[in-house]
């Protein structure tokens, strides 16, 4: 092998090659299984959510098919529809990328921004939706929606100005604390799991506890990832990637990818639970 | 059979650029030139003065801790006081002195030069490691300047979710460290699979390489749970989603499935590197071959799968199902012995060697010692029927300290002697570096064992106030906390003199066979003049020992035999 | 080797009344298997950790550096020994396994018709309920009888840990836990919450009392029958004591995490709000149902409402033995 003196790249006049490393294969190499990696712990933060999930939905599907009620399939569904296209123009960019050819990229990676721009709006609109229905999480759901009205839904309610130790705080007078009733969290249902319940089941501010954070973290990282997509679009209009130097946009388009694969669980189980 | 570089004529020219010339310590000056470095030399030392500062403000805590158990009931502190106290200690111990402790300092410096290699693989990945590794400790610090939080290191809710001290800081600290160790981790995983020099396959690695691998797995894929888990609690204190609270629907031990499923995996990304130390010290300090290489690299991997399927074992009388328990039992004893056969690896990697007592050798043997005892008491706990009257009690305090501090502080400080003259290219006083460790290793067993009858007497933990039958214990244990503090000052003394005033350092200064021992101490910025090709690094007869002053040097020149 | 080690072990071990130097003493039917395997597994340790830093030290001199000797060349691994010593800790280790998960499930299956307790934690006393309704602060039982705890908490997670018995369950808030014990030696033992649980965790404590036999029935008789018999002053007092309210308020005025009832009723107290009020019938009527709505300026509001917990009739002792602790030469300073 060559000797390569003492911190000069004698022999490589590649501009984008670390000092580093050998060669621009190895690079790229490094770069693309760094980047699955960062992948795998992204699944791995979402996974918790996902087991949390399955637990509560094992324990009390009547929650999940009354509350699924609550949700727009076909807003859903949309949403659903325009991630994947994003996805698509993000694949295009990427090979626009690796061809050199800058005014498509461009064109591509903007067209990924208005796909996501119109993801978070729906998301906005059925956020909006659910904030006027009150159909919140935890200790906000306070639901106020036609068939729902005569939900005795949350059991003790806490007085708005919430007292540090909620559990024991009941200020009505006549309630007995919600431990002594008996154990609220994991007794078993009384609906079977597929019927669904003719009144509003206890708990149902679990599922849009779980709604909003699984949507939220979601939302999350899709405006992270609309912000490093804009990043590229920069760097392009500045006259980078017409040499085939592909790299970044390529592990960015892995980024987006995941994203929209957590997209494509999450629907299915969030709004086709009947 | 070894393939070898011809050395440059004299690779003492190497010692000799770094002791008049140019090392990667002196070669750009200014603050700058350390805070936007991409040398991970420098960040690993960056990382060190960090994880060092770190682990004195938790060994504080640890002694603040200690004088208020000198008396039962109120000694120096108040009840509150005291629960913020040995919350702190944990939480900086484990966070901020523990998980990153060997990977971020000596991995970060010695695996790429291991490898021959000029750098990891993602530089800047690696800076940004660091100033995450800063930006949590600044949320840490910014707990305990608000009042500190109280509710154990753990956070179990529903305590943590409704006392009123400094939960929402912490755990977002504790948020950003997690991304610091997950970046370290991503990092030598890519360094790893794309980096390695010719001639070495992975299974001639050396074996700190193999640890510092299967570490990097866990960082990577249980760090995020912790992650989701932390973010959880704070949306649970700020939005009262209430998936951890019974009232609203949630269930409190979700919190405890969720909190080890990440924390028991996080003991083994404690372990693991320091057992890859210990395979270093043992086969330099006997001039001996690593026995049993295969295995003890297996094992690595073993552990760290294992170690995922375990965490069950810190609930086992929290109410969770009696299958739920038995299986993992079953597991947790299945995990123990891959850790339990290494020992046997390194006795025999002794036998029949020359044994050296140079200070890092030293803690590689204490490591043993202490080490056998944290994983023999582990034995205890994980039998469920003794475990039901030992959870909870100092019995446990003791036996994660015997593994924790007896095994990776122990082997941390082994390892930091071991290459600090690679690090800094000074030698420190032996005879100093003995008494230091003789202090430590009394003080440590003084401060811990009674611990292990205090808890199988039913002395429960994260206790204040204790019954006065215990007092002789818990006496015993403050002396002993302080014996080890003066150890530790001890230490802190002679190496702060060696930076100063310590013998220059040869290139390699023990004799071991690996790459990072090629170039000189400290190294130039570049890392190797040359390609590095590898050979066996265990085989000890490739250098011999010239004098105190050149060290050890390749013994064939020009072609292997 | 092991047995051997193991019945010299027990030879200075634990036995039913009496502590050895490492375990408390054994005061259940389950205690002496748990001790039994404990030893088992100290014996295990004890040989292993004897004999690798015994090998260890031996090592240590025996090959230790001498000029001009050099370290010999040995076969760098073998599978036999490797798998030898694998296979065996492995073997010990099932066998430790087996041991604890049998001893488990007799630690957790209790025997038909056990005596029930319910047993409610809360930060920071332990209130036990006998099935006549009678609630204590301390866990009185018959010796040689089964006895199934049926526990819940208030707030936080709590445990309950006897270490005489071995014994230990977490006590969860939402769900009943349940722990069973038959205790062999009448006499008194240490209950300890084993979950911490904030400030006043390390005082959560208990006792139990193990009676003799036909002395736990005339001692549940007189104990329920104490408040039908006492005055409301003592009776009053009474409850102060059991319920857990001596927990944080005293009566002597020394500070502790409520107000001192010494002199409490009938003056003025300052709310958390500003707002000056007389602590009357009704203010503590209030402050037992639901304590946070008016909190004493300069305590946390952490007091549990005992909504439920008490009757209309221990609500009305206790306001009269708080006057008693306001009565200056004539009776109180209320109405």
């Amino acid at each position: 092998m060559s000797t390569t003196s003492p911190g000069s790249e004698s022999g490589h006049h590649d501009p984008h090659l670390a000092h580093h490393f050998e060669n621009a294969e190895q690079q790229a190499d490094s770069a693309k299984l760094g980047m699955w990696i960062f992948l795998a712990t992204e699944l791995l933060f979402f996974s918790g959510l996902f087991c949390a999930y399955a637990m509560y939905r094992a324990n009390h599907p009547e929650i999940f098919i009354w509350a699924d009620q609550f949700l727009d399939k076909k807003l859903g569904g949309l949403n659903t529809v325009i991630l994947i296209c994003s996805s698509l123009t993000m694949a295009w960019a990427v090979r626009a990328a690796q061809l050199g050819r800058r005014r498509a990229l461009a064109i591509l990676l903007t067209a990924t921004l208005v796909f996501a721009a119109c993801f978070l709006g729906v998301k906005g609109i059925e956020y909006n939706t659910k904030w006027k229905h009150g159909l919140l999480w935890g200790e906000y759901y306070h639901p106020h929606v036609e068939g729902a009205a005569e939900s005795g839904a949350a059991p003790v309610t806490a007085p708005p100005a919430a007292a540090p130790d909620k559990a024991a705080a009941a200020s009505d007078g006549t309630e007995i604390p919600p431990a002594a009733e008996g154990p609220a969290g994991l007794a078993p249902a009384n609906a079977p799991a597929h019927e669904i319940p003719a009144s509003a089941p206890k708990n149902v501010q679990i599922f849009f506890s779980i709604y909003f954070v699984m949507t939220g973290l979601h939302g999350i990282h899709v405006i992270a990832g609309m912000i490093v997509i804009a990043w590229l679009l920069r760097r392009t209009l500045r006259g980078e990637f017409g040499d085939g130097y592909a790299t970044p946009v390529d592990n960015v388009g892995l980024y987006w990818h995941l994203v929209d694969i957590i997209w494509i669980y999450l629907f299915p189980l969030l709004y086709l639970i009947r | 059979m070894t393939s070898v570089n011809p050395p440059p004529p004299g690779e003492g020219a190497a010692a000799a650029l770094a002791v008049g010339g140019d090392s990667y310590l002196s070669h750009a000056k200014g603050l700058r030139s350390w805070i936007f470095t991409l040398d991970h030399k420098r960040i690993g030392v960056m990382y060190l003065v960090a994880v060092l500062t770190s682990f004195f403000l938790g060994g504080v805590f640890a002694l603040l801790v200690r004088t208020e158990l000198w008396t039962p009931g109120r000694t120096i502190v108040s009840a509150d006081t005291y629960n913020k106290l040995f919350t702190l200690h944990g939480a900086v111990m484990i966070f901020l002195v523990l998980i990153p402790s060997i990977p971020a300092t000596i991995g970060n410096f010695v695996l790429p030069l291991m490898l021959g290699a000029k750098d990891v693989a993602l530089p800047r990945l690696n800076l940004a490691s660091f100033h995450l590794y800063v930006v949590g400790a600044v949320f840490l610090l910014a707990a305990i300047l608000t009042g500190g939080v109280d509710t154990g290191w753990t956070f179990y809710t529903p305590y943590s979710v409704t006392t009123g001290t400094s939960v929402i800081l912490t755990t977002l600290g504790a948020f950003i460290l997690g991304f610091s160790s997950i970046f370290t981790g991503l990092n030598f995983i890519v360094t790893l699979h794309k980096m390695r020099p010719k001639g070495m396959s992975w299974f001639r690695m050396p074996l700190l390489l193999w640890s510092l691998y299967a570490t990097a797995i866990i960082q990577v894929l249980a760090t995020p749970v912790l992650g989701i888990t932390l973010l959880l609690l704070v949306a649970e204190r700020t939005l009262g989603i209430g998936i951890f609270n019974p009232a609203l629907g949630g269930d409190p031990l979700l919190f405890q499935h969720f909190f080890w499923f990440y924390s028991h995996p996080a003991v083994y990304i404690m372990i693991l590197p320091a057992m890859g130390i210990e395979s270093e010290l043992i086969s330099v300090f006997s001039r001996k071959h690593i026995f049993g290489y295969n295995f003890i690299a297996y094992s690595s991997i073993a552990i760290a799968v294992f170690g995922f399927l375990v965490w069950g074992h810190h609930m086992f009388v929290s109410g969770q199902s009696g299958l739920a328990n038995m299986i993992f039992s079953l597991l947790t004893f299945s995990v123990a012995i891959p850790s339990a056969v290494k020992v046997f690896n390194w006795l025999a990697t002794m036998y029949k060697g020359s044994i050296r007592f140079d200070t890092p050798m030293l803690y590689a043997l204490a490591f043993i010692f202490l080490f056998a005892i944290g994983g023999l008491t582990g034995l205890f706990l994980g039998a469920l029927a003794t475990d039901v009257h030992l959870h909870d009690t100092y019995f446990v305090v003791a036996h994660f300290h015997y593994t924790m501090f007896g095994g990776t502080v122990i082997a941390f400080l082994g390892g930091l002697h071991y290459w600090w003259p690679k690090f800094f290219g000074r030698r420190y006083s032996e005879r100093w570096g003995k008494i230091a460790a003789l202090l430590v290793f009394v003080g440590f067993n003084l401060t811990f064992f009674t611990q292990f009858v205090m808890g199988s007497h039913g002395m429960p933990r994260r206790y204040y106030n204790y019954l006065p039958q215990f007092t002789p214990y818990h006496q015993a244990s403050t002396i002993g906390s302080y014996i080890l503090a003066l150890g530790f000052f001890v230490m802190a003394g002679y190496l702060a003199h060696s930076l100063i005033k310590g013998e220059r350092a040869p290139a390699n200064p023990w004799g071991a066979a690996t790459l990072e021992w090629r170039t000189s101490s400290p190294p130039p910025y570049y890392n190797f003049e040359h390609e590095m090709t590898a050979g066996d690094p265990y085989d000890l007869d490739t250098v011999r020992f010239v004098s105190r002053a050149e060290g050890w040097v390749p013994a064939t020149e020009g072609a292997g035999s | 080797m092991t047995t051997l080690l193991h019945c010299a072990l027990l030879a200075l071990t634990a036995a039913p009344g009496k502590p050895s130097f490492l375990m408390p003493r054994e005061a259940s039917t389950v205690a002496g298997e748990v001790d039994h395997l404990f030893y088992l597994v100290l014996g295990i340790s004890a040989f292993f950790f004897l004999l690798v830093v015994g090998i260890m030290l031996y090592f240590v001199i025996r090959y230790r550096y001498r000029e001009g000797v050099a370290a010999e060349k040995t076969a760098t691994h073998n599978t036999a020994l490797e798998v030898t010593w694998t296979v065996i800790p492995l073997t010990l280790a099932l066998v430790i396994f087996a041991y604890g998960f049998k001893g488990f499930i007799d630690i957790v299956t209790p025997p038909a018709n056990a005596y029930e307790v319910l047993v409610t934690a809360q930060k920071w006393s332990w209130q036990f309920t006998y099935p006549n309704g009678y609630v204590d602060k301390d866990l009185h039982v018959p010796v040689n009888r089964p006895v199934r705890l049926v526990m819940q908490s208030q707030d936080v997670i709590h445990s309950l840990y006897v270490p005489a018995f071995r014994i230990k369950r977490d006590v969860v808030p939402g769900r009943y836990n349940k722990a069973w014990f038959q205790a062999t030696t009448p006499g008194e033992y240490q209950l300890f919450c084993a979950e911490y649980c904030g400030t006043g965790h390390s005082t959560m404590l208990a006792k139990v009392i193990v009676h003799r036999p036909g002395g736990f029935d005339t001692w549940l008789a007189d104990a329920s029958n104490l408040l039908k018999t006492m005055s409301p002053v003592d009776a009053g007092r009474h409850l102060y004591t059991v319920r857990g309210c001596a927990q944080c308020h005293s009566i002597d005025g020394s500070g502790k995490t409520g107000p001192t009832f010494k002199g409490f009723f009938g003056h003025k107290v300052v709310l958390s709000t500003g707002q000056a009020i007389t602590a009357d019938e009704d203010y503590v009527r209030e402050s037992i149902l639901d304590p946070q709505a008016k909190v004493v300026a300069g305590f946390e509001p952490v007091m549990p409402t005992f909504q439920g917990r008490l009757t209309n009739e221990d609500i009305t002792s206790i306001i009269q033995y708080l006057k008693s602790l306001s009565a200056g030469p004539k009776g109180g300073g209320g109405k």
